[in-house]
This record gives C-alpha cells, sequence and structure tokens, in this order.
C-alpha cells in the first residue's frame, strides 16, 4: 500500500503534539489539585501571612488563574512555531 | 452598615441601558439576518469569525451571571471560600485547548456529535450525543432562566413571569433571525459590557485603597475577621472538592455551546488562538472578583447583603450603588442582564443545532436533507426550544436551582468529554464504545444527583443520601472512560485502526479540500 504524502512526518508530528498536549494537561490536574488539596488537608498554611492582608490561600488561588494562562500560552507558542511549521511542510510534500 | 438601596424599585437609568443593549442587539440581529442564508451561515457564521472575536465570544458565552452576580456575592459573604470558585471556573480551559479545540475543528463541522459519530455508525451514535447534549443545554437553560427570572425581578421589579418572556423572546429574535453570526456578537459585546463594568468597579474599589489589593484584604480582615482570608467550612470534604474540581476541568471541554463555537472560525489555527484570548479574558475576570468581592464585603458588607437577597447574588450590584449611585447600580444591572441574555442565546443555538442537524438531518432524514431544509428545521428547533425554555422557566419558579448548572457540568464531563475525547485520540473507540460512555455518563449523574445531598438533604429536605458527594463527577468521569473502552474492547473486530490514519490526517491538516 502506497502511504500518502508526508505520512511519517505527520505520525511523529502527531506523537510530539500528543506528548505536549499530555504534559500540559497534567500539569494542570497538578496545579488545580494541588491547590484543592491543601485547601482541603492544609487549610492552616493558607491561612499564613504572605504581607500584611495578603494570605497564602489568596496569592496561591490567583497564581492558578495566571500560571493556567501562561500554561495555555506555551502551548500556543509551542504550536505556532514548531508544529504549524511542521505541517507547513508536510503540506508542502502534497504532490 | 444600614442603607437604602435602590435595587428592586423600576431604575430609569437599568431600563435605559437596557432599551439601548436591547435596540443595538436587534440592529446587530437585523444587520445579520440579511447575512444568514445558508445552514453554514446560521450554525457557524460562516466561519468567518476572527480568533480575536471568538476569544472574546467564548468569554461572553461562558461568563454568566452566576459568575459574575455568584462568584462576587459568595465571596462577599465567606471571603476566601468564595474565590475556590474563581479559580475552580478558569482551569477547564486549559483542557480544551490541550485536547480538544484544533482537533474538533477539523474533524468537525457544526456539532461535536460530528466529531463522535465520524468513524462510527451514524445513528445510535448521533442520539446519543443529542441525549449528551440535550441534558446538558435544558439544565444549564433552566439554571438561567430561573436565575434571570429572579434577578430581573430583583433589579427592575418585573414579574418573575414577565421577566422570563422577556428573555425568551429576544433569544428566540437573535438565534431564529441572525444565527450564530448575531449570537456571535451578542456575545462580543456583552464581554465587552461586562468586562468593562467589572474592571471599572475593581478600579473604584481599589482607588480607595491606593491601588493595593492587600490593603483591601487587609482591611476585610479588620472589619470581618482573619478567617475570610483563609479556607473555611465551604470544603469540608476533600472529596466534594475534588468531585467539583473534576466536574469544572472536564465540563467545559463537554459544553456543546462552547465547543460549537472553534466551528466559526476559519482553521485550527485561529480555534487555539481564540482559546487564549478567551483563556485570558476569563482569567481576567475571575480575578476582578476576588477585588469585587472583597470591596462588597467591606463597602456593603455581609449583612446588608443577605438582607437583600440570601444568596448573596446582588453584592455586585449594591457595591455599585455605593461607589457610583443609582445611575452605576443601573449600569450594572443592565449588564447582568444583558450577560443572561447572551448566555441563554447561546445555549439556544447549540441545542436547536442538536435537534436539527444530530437528530433530524443525521437520523430521521439519514444524512438526506437539502441545506434549506435544514434551515428550515433548526428555525423551527429554535422555536420550540425557546418556548420550552421559558414554559420551564415558569415551572421551576421558586425552586431551588443552584445545582443545576454543576449538574450541567457533571452531564458534560463525563456524559460528552469521554467520548470525544476518545473519538478524538484512540483507534479502537467503536460505535457500541461511545452510545455506552454517553449514556452511562449522563444517565449516571442523573441518577446520582438524585441519590445525593444536592437533591435529598438541599431540596428534598431530607436526613440523609445514600450517594456521599454533592457533584457526581469523580465518580461518572472514570466510569464513563471505563465503559466507553470496555464496550470498545468488547465490540471491536480489529478492522476500527484501518480509517485511523485518514482521521489523523484530517485531524491535523484538517478536511481535505
Amino acid at each position: 500500500m502506497n502511504e500518502p504524502y508526508g505520512a511519517a512526518e505527520l505520525r511523529a508530528l502527531a506523537r510530539a503534539r500528543a506528548r505536549i498536549a499530555t504534559a500540559l494537561t497534567a500539569a494542570m490536574v497538578v496545579l488545580y489539585f494541588g491547590f484543592i488539596a491543601l485547601i482541603a488537608f492544609r487549610p492552616g498554611m493558607l491561612a499564613r501571612r504572605v504581607t500584611s492582608g495578603l494570605s497564602l490561600g489568596i496569592l496561591l488561588g490567583a497564581l492558578v488563574i495566571v500560571v493556567s494562562w501562561l500554561l495555555t500560552w506555551v502551548y500556543v507558542r509551542w504550536a505556532n512555531a514548531h508544529y504549524d511549521t511542521a505541517l507547513k511542510s508536510i503540506g508542502e510534500k502534497r504532490p | 452598615m444600614s442603607q437604602t438601596t435602590a435595587i428592586g424599585q423600576p431604575n430609569a437609568v437599568a431600563m435605559a441601558f437596557f432599551f439601548v443593549f436591547i435596540a443595538i442587539t436587534l440592529g446587530i440581529t437585523y444587520w445579520a439576518a440579511r447575512r444568514t442564508r445558508t445552514t453554514e451561515h446560521f450554525y457557524v457564521a460562516g466561519r468567518t469569525v476572527s480568533p480575536g472575536q471568538n476569544g472574546l465570544a467564548l468569554a461572553g458565552d461562558y461568563m454568566s451571571a452566576a459568575s459574575f452576580l455568584g462568584i462576587a456575592g459568595l465571596v462577599s459573604t465567606t471571603g476566601f471560600d468564595g474565590l475556590i470558585y474563581s479559580t475552580g471556573w478558569l482551569v477547564g480551559w486549559p483542557v480544551v485547548l490541550f485536547l480538544i479545540a484544533e482537533p474538533l475543528r477539523n474533524l468537525g463541522k457544526y456539532t461535536f456529535a460530528d466529531v463522535v459519530a465520524l468513524r462510527l455508525s451514524q445513528v445510535p451514535v448521533r442520539i446519543a450525543a443529542a441525549v449528551g447534549t440535550l441534558a446538558t443545554i435544558s439544565l444549564y437553560l433552566i439554571a438561567q432562566m430561573v436565575g434571570a427570572g429572579g434577578l430581573i425581578k430583583l433589579m427592575f421589579g418585573l414579574s418573575y413571569e414577565t421577566a422570563i418572556v422577556i428573555v425568551g423572546a429576544v433569544m428566540i429574535a437573535y438565534v431564529l433571525f441572525g444565527g450564530m453570526l448575531a449570537t456571535t456578537w451578542v456575545q462580543i459585546v456583552k464581554a465587552v459590557l461586562l468586562l468593562g463594568g467589572a474592571a471599572i468597579l475593581a478600579v473604584m474599589v481599589l482607588a480607595r485603597f491606593g491601588m493595593n489589593p492587600a490593603a483591601l484584604f487587609a482591611e476585610a480582615a479588620a472589619r470581618h475577621g482573619e478567617a475570610v482570608l483563609a479556607p473555611g467550612q465551604l470544603v469540608s470534604n476533600p472529596w466534594d472538592a475534588i468531585s467539583l474540581g473534576m466536574a469544572l476541568m472536564f465540563g467545559t471541554a463537554g459544553l456543546p455551546h462552547i465547543l460549537m463555537r472553534f466551528y466559526t472560525v476559519p482553521d485550527a489555527r485561529a480555534a487555539r488562538t481564540s482559546v487564549f484570548y478567551a483563556t485570558g479574558l476569563i482569567g481576567f475576570f475571575y480575578l476582578l472578583t476576588f477585588i469585587l468581592g472583597f470591596g462588597a464585603m467591606v463597602f456593603v458588607g455581609p449583612d446588608a447583603i443577605r438582607a437583600v437577597d440570601r444568596g448573596g447574588n446582588m453584592a455586585a450590584p449594591l457595591l455599585a450603588e455605593f461607589l457610583g449611585g443609582t445611575p452605576f447600580l443601573g449600569f450594572i444591572a443592565a449588564v447582568a442582564f444583558a450577560t443572561i441574555l447572551a448566555v441563554v442565546a447561546g445555549l439556544a443555538l447549540a441545542g436547536a443545532s442538536a435537534l436539527s442537524h444530530d437528530l433530524w438531518v443525521n437520523v430521521v432524514k439519514r444524512g438526506q436533507a437539502s441545506g434549506p431544509e435544514e434551515l428550515k428545521v433548526a428555525r423551527v428547533a429554535t422555536v420550540v426550544l425557546g418556548v420550552t425554555a421559558v414554559v420551564l422557566g415558569i415551572a421551576f419558579k421558586g425552586q431551588n436551582v443552584a445545582f443545576m448548572v454543576s449538574l450541567a457540568f457533571a452531564i458534560a464531563a463525563s456524559g460528552n468529554f469521554p467520548a470525544l475525547l476518545l473519538a478524538i485520540f484512540w483507534r479502537r473507540f467503536t460505535t457500541a464504545g461511545a452510545v455506552a460512555s454517553i449514556l452511562t455518563g449522563t444517565v449516571g449523574s442523573l441518577l446520582l444527583i438524585w441519590l445525593s445531598p444536592t437533591i435529598q438533604v438541599d431540596v428534598l429536605q431530607r436526613g440523609g443520601a445514600w450517594f456521599p458527594l454533592k457533584n457526581p463527577a469523580l465518580a461518572t468521569i472514570p466510569l464513563s472512560f471505563g465503559i466507553g473502552i470496555v464496550a470498545s474492547l468488547l465490540t471491536g473486530t480489529g478492522a476500527e485502526a484501518t480509517g485511523h490514519d485518514a482521521h489523523q490526517r484530517r485531524m491535523h491538516l484538517g478536511a481535505p479540500t
């Protein structure tokens, strides 16, 4: 059977994307459920003050939001730079 | 603090803002109606929405009145515990980006069922996916409708039924005539108003604390006790928190009205960029709820907030009234109304597309329907769904429906998301696996929530419940994945993987042109 154009490259690219997607999703799960676990099991620690008025809990809550967004930025950067370029070069192999 | 409030009185400014919003959005609808001639226009705005526009529209679809009024209220009355929701509502978005958005855009056409059914037997999978979609949409819609009726009654002094009928009628007008193009622009206008309104409110709060949030939190602690800055009673059972967290994290990736938006952009790259914008906008909004909640706690006070509405939903409007008087209250009230209208319009369009595209065209007509016929059915479905929503909204008057949004997320997370993920990434997924997974997740969520303290204790006032968790996602998500995988392995013939290479090609390179 003849493989369509760019089949091997596409398989490698699909694996790379799956790896990145899995790693970033895992990071998200650890980040959020880590925060929930601290609330559930270490509430005293989150009550501690970082500065006057700012408790560790509030700081970490805000950080969960900011870091989530940074993770989407990491993915978009990778995808725009690497993934799209690779897709383009596969597209150029089109007979 | 005892102050008299104009909330509940007919408010001329609120009415004026509200009518301006209605006039502008109906103008948009008129403009969009002239451009809505085919199913591709009606369902997905001709796939011409830009990433920036779609980012705003996604944020508009997602930021409901519950998140604006509800979370501000929760923070203002419980402090830190309310913030758990602010973070929880955001964390589903990166998951949507990493796992779903781009494959969905490349593999499907109008609905997420397109993707699940792509390699499988159309009729059973479409029926199951429509069940999952309609269950999610109806619960979400009822919760929004009941919330809308109550809020509008509180803010404008209109009767509950009048409020519901107005919301239903305007929503039907947007979707019926303007389709996705009008719905998208209504979302964009609403998102800008909501983000702008919340940002102005937050700046006005922070201006009194030298723009330093920590000073605001310190003042809240000084007035209402150090405990407001630390975890309290809300998360008394860690498994409850984890279960709700799972529903929020994976439910976002199974919400039909959100998923549908990825078809409105020209390609997968645009879908990707739009989630990045949406996550930033929604994250910014939830950070603002920190300020709004503690601001309302300091300036209005938890007791005064509860006195107006026991659920705390009027915290943000009361804060607006304190800081900017009746005119600013009117503006924020109108923004809340606009928020509700936009969310229900998005829901109605997604529900109508499941009825027309999945059930009518692909099940009843076995894929043999002309474009004009599908468009006509989609419009009839919009009216049917809109009228049903009004009837249900009135039928559920006075009921405790707070659980319905989290149930909608549970069904989205355990009925829709596992099948969608497996259909995209697992080559041995079969028709039986998809149907079993969707039905297990949907029916299992409904059953377990019925047996949970949410219904048995909170709604039916019984002494205890058979199922311990308030949200079923912790049990139903693994169950739905497990059943989907086992059923696929049992029914697989080994031939499923043959189409996989072509499927992978399309997932990355897009549909062949």
